[in-house]
C-alpha cells in the first residue's frame, strides 16, 4: 500500500474521469446539457417570438400611451420653446402670450387646436372651447397680445390653465395614471383629489374588486357540492355529469349571454314563470337585468365551470379513507367535514377561485350586454375611452393599473398553484 | 373543397383584403331603418347610375368611429353620416376633408345648391342630407286612458309609472330634461352654459335614474318597448314612426320638448375612395335623393327643392310624409333647435361629466 | 357515495338535501343553454314560450327564424328558391358571411396556433428547459390578460402597421389567443409520455424528426387534437378583438350576434345560438372521445 502515491497530484489523477476521445468528462457533459437546453429553447423560441411580436410589443406599445401624450406639445412649439426657457414660477410674459397667439393661429390655420383644447380639457375640465373659440379670433388679434387674449376670454389669466398648459409641454406625463386614480395636481404641483363630481374611477375599481369577489364567492359556493358530488360519484355516473359542467364550458359565451338575455328580461322567461306563478304581480316584475344582478347572474354562469374543474381534480384525489378513519374515531359527519376534508380541498378552492376572480376582473362583454350602467366593470370604461371620449392615455393608463392587478394575482396563482397544473376539462 | 383549395383561396383573399380593385365606395351610417331609408335612396340608384358599388357599414354614432379611425391613420370608410355638431367638431379638428359646394347639383328648377340647401344645412365639411329629431315616445297600450303629453311626463314617474330608456349622451338627454325641469327652448342653452344649468340638468336627471334603461344604438329604442322593457323611451323620431306606421306597434310620439338636428355626409380625411366618395355626395344630395330617402323614414330633407318631391311612405305605400317630419307646423310648438355651437365645444366635457354622473351609484 | 348504514336521520336529510342543491346547481348550469332552443322555434316574434308552444300545437312551432338567417343580406330573399337563390344566400346572406369568415379565421388561426404550440409544448415539457416557468407565464399569459387590454393593444399595432382590417391581422390575434390552450392541453399529455420511446427509436436508427412523427406525434396526437379544439372554439367564440380591429368583411358569427343582441334581439339570435350549442355538443363530444383515447394509450384509467 506505501507505493501509491499519496497527495493532491494523484487524487486530481483520479477524479479526471475522461470521454473516449479525452475530453474531461466534466466539460463534455456541460456541453452537452448546454446543447439540450439550446434544443428545448430552439423549439419554443418561434413561438416565444411570435407572442412577443403579436402579444407583449403591441400592449407594451399601448402602455406606452399612458406616460406619452404629444397632442399639445406637437402642436405648440413657440409656446413649448417659451415654457422650456422660463423655468416655472415665472408668470407668463407678453412674449409667452406671443407665443401663444402664434401657436393658435398655426393651430387654427393646421386644424390642431381641436386636439390642443383637448389635451388642456383633460387637465382642466370646460377649457377645451377657450382653445376653440380664440382660435377662430386669434387672425385678427393685435400687439399687446396679453391684453387682446384677456378681451377675447379673461380665462387666459388663469393660473391652472397656464400651468395645465406648461404640464402638457412635455410629452412625458404621470397625470393620467393621476386621473385614473381620481387624482390631480393644484398649482403648486401637489397631488389633490379631483372634484367630487369627475371622481369615479377608484369606485369603479372597487366595484370591479367587489363584482369579482361576490362573483367568485358565489361560484364557490355553488361549485363546492358539485365538485364533491363528482369526486365521490362512481366514475361511470360522474362523467355523465361531468357533461353538464362542460357543455356551458363549450358554448358561445355570446350564446350564453344571449340566454341570459332571454331569461332575465323584463318580459323574460323568469318574470313569466314568476307572474305565472303567482309569486310576483305583473306589474311588480323583478329588474333582473341592466343592473348588477345581471352581471352577477350572468357572469356566475359563465365562470362556475372554472371553478368547479380545478375543485374537482383535487378532490378526486382525496382518498375516502381518511372520512371512514375519522368517522371511527368518534368525529361527527360536521367535524369530518370541517377538520379533515376541508382542509384538504384547500388547493383546489385557491386555485379556483384566484383563477374565477381573475377572469371576472377582466371581463367585457358581459357587462356591456346585460350589466346596464350600474354592472359596469372597468374594462367597460377602458373600452368606453377608447371607442367615444377617445381618451386614449387615459384609457391606457387604466388599462395599465387593470393589467398590474390582473399579473400580480397571476404571480400568486402560480406561486400557489403553478401555471403548469393548469387544467382544462 | 378540399383543404387545398380552401388555402388558396383564403391566402388569396387575405392578400387582396389590403388593396381592392373594383370601384367601390364605403358609406358609415346609422343602422336600422336609418341605413335602410339610406340603401334605398341612396346606394342602389347610385349603384344603378355608376357602377360603383356601395358597402354600408353601421355604428351606433359614425362620428366617434371615424374620429378613432383618422387619429389612428387607418381610415376604412370614405363617407360618414354624421351630426351637424359633429361635423363642425371634427372639421374643427382636421378630421375631415373639406367639400366644396360646386360638385353639389343645382335644384331641378336650376337654383344653385347654395341657395337650395335650408341655411344651417351645409357646413364646410358636411353635405346636410336631413333634418331629425331626438323625441320621446310611449308604449299607447301602458297609457290608455291618460296618455303622457308633454316632456315634463316623461320624468314624472308617480303619474306615468314605468322604466324609461334613454340615450347614454349627454346631448338632447341634458336640453330635455331642462324643458322638462321648466325651462323655455329659447334659454336652455344660456342656463346650460353655466355651471347651475348643468347641475340642474342632472338633478332632473337624477329624479327617474333609477328607472332608466340606457340605449346606444338608434335601433335599441323601438326594441325596447316593443319588448316591454321600457314604458316611454327617448327616440329618434324616424325609428319611432317606422316601427309605428311600418310595423303597425303601438308606439306614439311626444312631439313636446322636442330637439331637432341636421345630419349629412362627410369625408374623412385619408378616404381610400376619394373620388368615388365625391361623386356619391354629389349623387346622394340630389333633390331627389333627399326626396327619395323621406319617403323611407320620416327624417325632413335639407333642400327646399326636394320638399316638394316628397311621397308617401314607402313601407306602407300610403301614409303622408308631410306631418310626421320634426319641421312640421304642428310638430314645432314646444321645440328646439341643437345649437351646434354649444356642442362644438362642451361635448367632450359634458360627456365626460355625464359619464362620471351615470358610473356615480 | 352511499348513505352508509349508521348515518343518523339528520344525516339522510341532509344527504336528500345535499342531492337536491346539486340537482339544482346543475339545472342552473344547463338550463338556460337549453331554454333557447325551443324557443328558437317559436312562431311569433317573442323570447317567451307562447300558449301553442305549451299546449305543443304544431302551430306554435315553425322554422321562420332558421330561414330569416339565410335571407337577411340577401338582395332578393323573395324570389323563388332555385340555384340563383341558394347563389344570392351564400354571396349574400350576412350570417352566411359571417359563417364563412369565422371558419376561414378559426381554420388557420388554430393551424398556427397548433403547430406553433405543440413545438413550443416539446421544448417545454423536456427536463433541460431553462428559464421553463417564466417562459411558460408569458406563453399562458394571453389568457390571462383581460380580452380588452389585448384588443386595444392591437387595435394601436395594427393602425400602425396596416394590418387592421385584414385576414392576416385576426388570424394571428386568435392564434395568440388559442395558443395558451394548446401549450396547457399538450404539455399535459407530454406528462404521462415515456420517454424511453424515444431513445428505443434512436437506439434503433431514428432520426429526432422520425421519431418524432412516427413515435412521439402518434402517441400525444388526441393531446394536440383536443388543444387545437381549443384554440379553434377559442377563436369561433371571440369577438372583442374582432371589434376593435377587423374591418367590414372580416364579420364573424360572434360579431353579428353582438350586433344582433345589441340591436335587435329576434329569434333568429336563437336560432344562431341553437346551431352553435349543437356545434358545442359535437365539440364536446370529440373532446370527450379523444380524452378517453388518450387515457387508454396511457394506459392510466379505464374509460
Amino acid at each position: 500500500m506505501s507505493d501509491i502515491p499519496i497527495g493532491p497530484t494523484a487524487t486530481a489523477r483520479q477524479q479526471r474521469l475522461e470521454t473516449a476521445d479525452g475530453t474531461p468528462l466534466k466539460s463534455a457533459l456541460a456541453r452537452a446539457s448546454r446543447r439540450q437546453k439550446l434544443r428545448a429553447l430552439a423549439l419554443v423560441a418561434p413561438l416565444a417570438l411570435f407572442i412577443i411580436v403579436t402579444f407583449v410589443l403591441p400592449i407594451g406599445q399601448m402602455l406606452l400611451r399612458s406616460v406619452n401624450n404629444t397632442q399639445f406639445s406637437d402642436n405648440m412649439p413657440a409656446l413649448v420653446q417659451w415654457f422650456a426657457e422660463n423655468p416655472p414660477g415665472i408668470d407668463p410674459d407678453e412674449a409667452a402670450f406671443a407665443a401663444l397667439v402664434s401657436d393658435l393661429r398655426n393651430g387654427a390655420a393646421q386644424r390642431t387646436v381641436g386636439s390642443v383644447g383637448t389635451r388642456i380639457n383633460y387637465e382642466v375640465p370646460g377649457t377645451r372651447s377657450l382653445f376653440t373659440a380664440t382660435a377662430r379670433r386669434a387672425a385678427d388679434l393685435e400687439p399687446p397680445y396679453r391684453e387682446a387674449l384677456l378681451e377675447v376670454n379673461s380665462d387666459w389669466a388663469r393660473e391652472d390653465i397656464w400651468a395645465a398648459m406648461r404640464g402638457a409641454s412635455q410629452a412625458y406625463t404621470a397625470n393620467f395614471y393621476l386621473a385614473a386614480v381620481d387624482r390631480k395636481r393644484d398649482l403648486d404641483g401637489n397631488i389633490v383629489q379631483s372634484d367630487p363630481q369627475n371622481r369615479v374611477y377608484v369606485q369603479l375599481f372597487l366595484r370591479t374588486f367587489m363584482l369579482s369577489g361576490v362573483i367568485t364567492l358565489i361560484c364557490l359556493l355553488l361549485g363546492f357540492p358539485v365538485a364533491h358530488l363528482l369526486a365521490t360519484l362512481p366514475l361511470r355516473k360522474s362523467n355523465l355529469l361531468m357533461i353538464l359542467v362542460l357543455l356551458p364550458f363549450w358554448t358561445s359565451l355570446l350564446v350564453r349571454t344571449t340566454s341570459w338575455i332571454v331569461l332575465l328580461q323584463g318580459q323574460g322567461v323568469v318574470n313569466n314563470v314568476l307572474v305565472a306563478l303567482g309569486v310576483i304581480g305583473d306589474d311588480g316584475r323583478l329588474a333582473l337585468m341592466y343592473n348588477q344582478a345581471g352581471t352577477i347572474i350572468a357572469m356566475t354562469h359563465v365562470l362556475l365551470p372554472f371553478m368547479i374543474l380545478p375543485l374537482y381534480s383535487v378532490m378526486k384525489t382525496i382518498p375516502p379513507s381518511y372520512a371512514r378513519a375519522a368517522r371511527s374515531l368518534g368525529a361527527t359527519s360536521w367535524t369530518t367535514f370541517r377538520r379533515i376534508y376541508l382542509p384538504q380541498t384547500i388547493p383546489g378552492i385557491g386555485a379556483g377561485s384566484i383563477l374565477v376572480f381573475i377572469l371576472a376582473m377582466g371581463y367585457y362583454i358581459t357587462p356591456a350586454l346585460v350589466g346596464g350602467a350600474t354592472g359596469q366593470l372597468i374594462s367597460n370604461q377602458i373600452a368606453f375611452h377608447m371607442q367615444n371620449s377617445l381618451n386614449w392615455s387615459l384609457a391606457a393608463a387604466l388599462a395599465a393599473l387593470l393589467l398590474g392587478a390582473v399579473l400580480l394575482l397571476y404571480w400568486v396563482y402560480d406561486r400557489l398553484v403553478g401555471i403548469d397544473n393548469m387544467k382544462l376539462g | 373543397m378540399n383543404i387545398r383549395t380552401m388555402l388558396c383561396s383564403t391566402a388569396c383573399l387575405a392578400l387582396m383584403a389590403g388593396a381592392s380593385t373594383a370601384q367601390e365606395v364605403t358609406v358609415l351610417g346609422w343602422g336600422g331603418d336609418y341605413a335602410r331609408s339610406q340603401i334605398e335612396a341612396y346606394h342602389k340608384p347610385f349603384t344603378e347610375e355608376t357602377g360603383i358599388r356601395v358597402i354600408s357599414v353601421d355604428a351606433d354614432n359614425p362620428a366617434t368611429p371615424l374620429k378613432a379611425m383618422v387619429e389612428a391613420g387607418n381610415v376604412t370608410v370614405d363617407v360618414a353620416v354624421i351630426e351637424y355638431a359633429d361635423a363642425v367638431r371634427l372639421c374643427d379638428e382636421g378630421l375631415l376633408e373639406v367639400i366644396d359646394t360646386s360638385i353639389l347639383e343645382p335644384a331641378p328648377d336650376g337654383t344653385p345648391a347654395e341657395d337650395d340647401f335650408l341655411p344651417g344645412t351645409l357646413t364646410e365639411c358636411m353635405v346636410g342630407t336631413d333634418v331629425f329629431s331626438t323625441i320621446f315616445a310611449y308604449d299607447a297600450t301602458r297609457f290608455p286612458d291618460n296618455p303622457p303629453t308633454t316632456i315634463a311626463d316623461f320624468f314624472d314617474t308617480d303619474n306615468f309609472p314605468g322604466k324609461r330608456g334613454v340615450r347614454r349622451n349627454a346631448k338632447a338627454t341634458l336640453e330635455m330634461a331642462l324643458m322638462a325641469d321648466g325651462v323655455p327652448a329659447e334659454e336652455v342653452y344660456d342656463l346650460l352654459e353655466t355651471q347651475e344649468g348643468v347641475e340642474r340638468a342632472f338633478a332632473k336627471l337624477d329624479t327617474i335614474k333609477g328607472d332608466i334603461v340606457w340605449w346606444e344604438a338608434g335601433a335599441q329604442p323601438p326594441q325596447l318597448l316593443a319588448d316591454g322593457e321600457v314604458a316611454m323611451t327617448i327616440a329618434w323620431n324616424g325609428r319611432i314612426f317606422n316601427a309605428a306606421v311600418g310595423e303597425g306597434k303601438p308606439f306614439e310620439i311626444v312631439w313636446d320638448g322636442q330637439v331637432y338636428e341636421p345630419e349629412g355626409l362627410a369625408i374623412p380625411v385619408g378616404a381610400p375612395n376619394m373620388e368615388e366618395a365625391l361623386q356619391f355626395v354629389a349623387f346622394a344630395t340630389r333633390a331627389e335623393s333627399l326626396a327619395r330617402a323621406a319617403e323611407w323614414i320620416s327624417y325632413g330633407p335639407t333642400r327646399r327643392s326636394a320638399a316638394p318631391l316628397v311621397g308617401v311612405f314607402q313601407v306602407d305605400g300610403e301614409t303622408e310624409m308631410g306631418p310626421n317630419l320634426p319641421t312640421s307646423e304642428e310638430n314645432m310648438t314646444n321645440a328646439l333647435a341643437s345649437s351646434y355651437e354649444f356642442w362644438v365645444d362642451r361635448d367632450a366635457e359634458l360627456n365626460e361629466r355625464f359619464n362620471a354622473w351615470l358610473l356615480a351609484n | 357515495m352511499a348513505l352508509p348504514i349508521y348515518a343518523s336521520p339528520l344525516e339522510r336529510i341532509w344527504y336528500w338535501t345535499y342531492r337536491v342543491i346539486c340537482a339544482l346547481i346543475f339545472i342552473f348550469l344547463i338550463a338556460p343553454i337549453l331554454v333557447i332552443i325551443p324557443l328558437s322555434f317559436n312562431a311569433e316574434p317573442y323570447f317567451t314560450f307562447t300558449q301553442k308552444m305549451l299546449s305543443l300545437d304544431p302551430e306554435g312551432y315553425s322554422l321562420r327564424w332558421y330561414d330569416r338567417l339565410l335571407t337577411f343580406g340577401m338582395q332578393n330573399p323573395d324570389a323563388p328558391r332555385d340555384a340563383a337563390w341558394w347563389g344570392d344566400v351564400w354571396r349574400n346572406s350576412a350570417w352566411v358571411k359571417a359563417a364563412k369568415n369565422s371558419v376561414i379565421i378559426g381554420f388557420f388561426s388554430t393551424i398556427l396556433a397548433t403547430v406553433l404550440g405543440t413545438i413550443a409544448a416539446l421544448g417545454l415539457s423536456r427536463a433541460e428547459m431553462p428559464f421553463r416557468k417564466p417562459i411558460m407565464a408569458i406563453l399562458i399569459s394571453p389568457m390571462i390578460v383581460p380580452i380588452i387590454i389585448t384588443a386595444t393593444g392591437l387595435f394601436f399595432f395594427y393602425s400602425a402597421t396596416g394590418l387592421a382590417g385584414s385576414y392576416v391581422g385576426i388570424i394571428l390575434a386568435h392564434a395568440t389567443l388559442g395558443i395558451p390552450f394548446v401549450i396547457i392541453t399538450v404539455t399535459a399529455t407530454l406528462m404521462g409520455f415515456d420517454r424511453s420511446l424515444l431513445r428505443a427509436a434512436a437506439n434503433l436508427g431514428a432520426g429526432p424528426v422520425r421519431s418524432f412523427f412516427k413515435v412521439q406525434l402518434p402517441l400525444i396526437m388526441p393531446g394536440v387534437i383536443s388543444g387545437a379544439l381549443f384554440a379553434f372554439v377559442t377563436s369561433f367564440d371571440e369577438v372583442v378583438v374582432v371589434l376593435f380591429v377587423a374591418g367590414h368583411d372580416q364579420q364573424t358569427i360572434p360579431r353579428q350576434m353582438w350586433n344582433g343582441i345589441r340591436e335587435q334581439i329576434s329569434p333568429s339570435i336563437l336560432a344562431v345560438a341553437t346551431i352553435l350549442v349543437v356545434l358545442s355538443i359535437a365539440l364536446l363530444t370529440a373532446v370527450e372521445l379523444l380524452r378517453r383515447r388518450s387515457e387508454r394509450l396511457r394506459g392510466v384509467s379505464p374509460a
